[in-house]
């Protein structure tokens, strides 16, 4: 794991300040969804061995909820980005 | 061969020069009835109680290193079976009981130890919880007893009973745990599988599943194509990324492990003692080293080594509970990749692919479960369905409502 993570309001900060929440890549299905979808959000994971999205909180600095790119095998880091950025960036 | 103190003897006066290699290393025949992808304790297991219990021989394991290089070889060898649930309970005490039986039947020093399990409790809720939990146990037809402070003061007088925030109060014994030679519980399963006839192929890395009209006919393996009737997944770690050769989505994260072993100490542990402050066990191996380990690191990793914050982390759990843990040094730490499933408990079931069998979702507490892993998995091979002890550990659990959850601590795999 990286010991240093990018924040994008906080700068350079070590990496005890964030909790990470875990995958970012399921998408809360709408309050009628099927009990498929429901499923497939609350348990399913694709659990990939490579790069991973993750929700990060930085807990101890700006409290925002971010997403991490990083590798899951080689700890490398891509990219820290604000977790609402990224959403109106996908909407 | 068979091992005994005759042919030690014999092998002495014939200055050890005679003894055979504990297996075979046969190269993959182009077709099997059954093939077990992955070599670990369950896998290995798995192919055992195929061919003895079950009488099918035609059968390969398949591992991508070397038998056991996974997390068979990487744990801290802790057997019990002091579980609460009704899904849960009788698979551990039928793995128990197969334990003790163990060293007789694959004719192999595991160095099963029953030196007992001693979880400890630090207020009047913990204890509360304990005496359910031996309740439980009990219902199922297995030993425990509640220790108060002072038994459990001439038991271990090293604890740190009077510690400021957590005073240990007393703790959970089951006398028929303990712990085991890990290395020696893959050896002594490969050369009884091997015996009977099953290949276990080594360095043979599956890289996809063959599937011809929805049915597995193969693995595409490093080795080439090898193929099969039944498939079996016994993977743990990277169970998701085998499964996913198949098309298979599971509700599992993997997650890294840490464990630690200290210098060779004289004998001053004699039980495995749990932290009920925090999540810490530890036990004293045959050579004298401590063995400890604690939580997860608490975030999705296939690499196999952990994090500083989290060996701190338990290093100040040990210490909390005995203080001169702190004047011990610390000889190695190690990770494992951990199958982490969505409450805590295991996986061994059919899959949607009709051919197609899983065994997966150990989190970390895989290698107490292995003769009863492989004895079910087996059986389940075998004869179609479920062993009556492995009945609630489905795959569909999740979905029908129906998740064995230890610990309560409902969906996030990094809790459990």
């Amino acid at each position: 794991m990286a010991s240093l993570i990018s924040c994008p309001h906080c700068g350079t900060r070590p990496k005890e300040e964030f909790y990470i929440r875990g995958d970012a890549t399921p998408v809360r299905p709408g309050p009628l969804a099927d009990d498929e979808a429901w499923h497939d959000y609350v348990h399913v994971r694709a659990n990939p061995r490579g790069r991973i999205h993750e929700h990060w909180h930085h807990t101890a600095g700006c409290r925002r909820w971010l997403v991490v790119e990083r590798d899951n095998f080689t700890h490398e880091v891509f990219a820290v980005t604000d977790a609402a950025a990224q959403k109106e960036g996908a909407a | 061969m068979r091992y005994s103190a005759f042919s030690i003897l014999k092998q002495a006066f014939a200055g050890n020069l005679g003894w055979k290699p504990a297996w075979r290393e046969p190269q993959p025949k182009p077709h099997y009835d059954v093939i077990i992808v992955g070599g670990g304790g369950h896998g290995l297991a798995t192919a055992y109680y195929l061919a003895k219990e079950f009488g099918i021989r035609n059968v390969a394991v398949v591992e991508k290193g070397y038998l056991g290089s996974g997390n068979v070889g990487r744990n801290t060898t802790i057997v019990r079976s002091n579980y609460m649930l009704p899904g849960n309970e009788p698979f551990y005490e039928l793995s128990l009981k197969l334990w003790e039986g163990l060293e007789r039947e694959l004719n192999y020093n595991v160095m099963f130890s029953q030196r007992g399990v001693i979880n400890l409790y630090h207020n009047d809720g913990q204890r509360d919880r304990y005496v359910r939990r031996g309740n439980a146990m009990m219902m199922e037809g297995v030993a425990a007893e509640l220790l108060d402070r002072e038994t459990l003061k001439k038991m271990m007088p090293f604890l740190n009973f009077d510690h400021a925030r957590f005073p240990i109060m007393g703790g959970l014994l089951q006398r028929r745990a303990g712990t085991a030679r890990h290395d020696a519980v893959a050896w002594g399963f490969a050369r009884g599988a091997d015996r009977l006839g099953v290949d276990l192929i080594q360095n043979c890395e599956v890289t996809g599943i063959r599937r011809e009209n929805g049915i597995v006919t193969g693995v595409e393996t490093t080795k080439g194509f090898i193929g099969c009737n039944k498939l079996a997944l016994a993977a743990a770690g990277n169970s998701s990324r085998v499964g996913e050769m198949a098309g298979l989505k599971l509700p599992i994260e993997t997650h890294v492990l840490q464990a630690f072993v200290t210098e060779g100490l004289k004998p001053c542990l004699d039980h495995v003692v749990t932290y009920g402050a925090g999540h810490f066990y530890i036990s004293q191996s045959d050579k004298g080293g401590l063995v400890f380990g604690a939580e997860l690191d608490g975030y999705s990793s296939y690499a196999q080594r952990g994090n500083l914050a989290t060996v701190e982390h338990v290093m100040e759990e040990g210490v909390a509970m005995i203080s001169g843990l702190s004047r011990v040094r610390v000889l190695r730490a190690w990770g494992g990749v951990m199958d982490m499933s969505m409450d805590g408990s295991p996986i061994i079931d059919r899959t949607p692919v009709e051919n197609l069998y899983l065994n997966c979702g150990w989190c970390y507490g895989g290698f107490k479960a292995t003769p009863a892993s492989g004895f079910c998995f087996a059986h389940l091979i075998a004869k179609e369905e479920s062993h009556h002890v492995a009945r609630a550990l489905r795959l569909d659990r999740f979905q029908r409502g129906f998740p064995i959850d230890e610990l309560g601590a409902g969906t996030q795999p990094n809790l459990h």
